[in-house]
């Protein structure tokens, strides 16, 4: 993200210094944690706490409103990962309540110029995707869970992240004048 | 035409931001009561008029008016609430509103990694730029 002043397009930002900054994140992660979990866990809380900033400039670039059903939900992430990736997930595979639905990628800026070592095999590079899009939900009051079902870095042929409806989360009311 | 004062809240009920730019009357309270009194209020119109409401309420509350102001009000998916007062003449106040929430709200303090969420709003840059965006707007 960058700092665009009162211009709303964002200033283009080449990707391979962003692939490489979070690879540079990652390695000092693992320096740190020791543990692959452990960084599974880090990267998903600081997906988190990007996520619900993330919203908010989301919402003011596009102007949606709140989503009327999942499927809707749906294309709003879809157009998010266009605007902050540069790229278009397909959306594949939804379960037949309609409650959950599968994003494919055929590319991935994040894992360009990675390979996983053998002791990181279950390293999930990418999980900072998987907070930010449960920071982000979680602000339009909406709980989703989600998780990596294929990974191209473990020679998969698709990045696929399964994303679930989860609940519902009620608006806050005032509290009571006691 | 003139700009009364703006009221900021977060979508956990707290009054992030408070500002006045021409307000003769006084409401006689501190600004911690007046400000849950105006959430509070509200609360209750948006929902009475999601509840009376004929049709579906797209967009639900967006302004009222009074004989002296008129109340505008912004909400934004996220719970974010913009409320500025201004005069009857003011027309179509809404796009100030996404102004502010697009271009000094987001830029400024969601931007700003020193800004916490849900806490009042201490940063000198988005007080200045707010002032900045609302006295050169053609409502002030």
């Amino acid at each position: 993200m960058s700092r665009t002043g009162a211009r709303l397009d964002a200033k283009k930002v080449n990707s391979e210094l962003f692939t490489l900054t979070y690879g540079a994140l990652v390695t000092q992660l693992l320096k740190d944690y020791e543990n692959v979990e452990d960084v599974n866990k880090q990267l998903e809380r600081m997906g988190y706490n990007m996520g619900i900033r993330l919203i908010e400039d989301f919402l003011a670039r596009t102007g949606s409103g709140r989503c009327y059903d999942f499927r809707d939900t749906a294309e709003k992430i879809q157009s998010g990962f266009k605007i902050f990736l540069g790229i278009t997930p397909t959306i594949t595979n939804w379960s037949p309540a309609g409650d959950a639905f599968s994003l494919c990628f055929e590319t991935n800026p994040l894992t360009e110029f990675v390979e996983l070592p053998d002791h990181c095999l279950n390293l999930k590079y990418c999980n900072i995707l998987t907070g930010v899009l449960r920071g982000a939900c979680e602000m339009v009051q909406m709980e989703v869970a989600s998780w990596f079902l294929q990974d191209q870095l473990k020679n998969d042929s698709v990045t696929e992240i399964r994303v679930k409806f989860v609940k519902r989360l009620e608006d806050a009311i005032p509290a009571g004048e006691d | 035409m003139t700009v009364h004062n703006l009221y900021i809240f977060s979508r956990n009920c707290t009054l992030l931001y408070y500002a006045e730019w021409n307000r003769l009357n006084k409401s006689g309270m501190t600004k911690e009561e007046e400000a849950k009194l105006m959430y509070g209020m509200l609360f209750s119109i948006k929902s009475f008029i999601n509840k009376i409401s004929p049709l579906d309420p797209k967009d639900g509350f967006l302004h009222y008016k009074t004989s002296k102001y008129t109340l505008n009000y912004l909400e934004t998916p996220s719970g974010l609430k913009f409320v500025l007062n201004t005069d009857n003449s003011a027309q179509n106040v809404r796009g100030l509103l996404q102004q502010l929430y697009s271009q000094i709200y987001v830029e400024y303090v969601i931007k700003n990694p020193l800004c916490q969420l849900n806490e009042p709003i201490q940063s000198e840059l988005f007080k200045n730029k707010l002032d900045e965006l609302v006295k050169s707007s053609p409502y002030f």
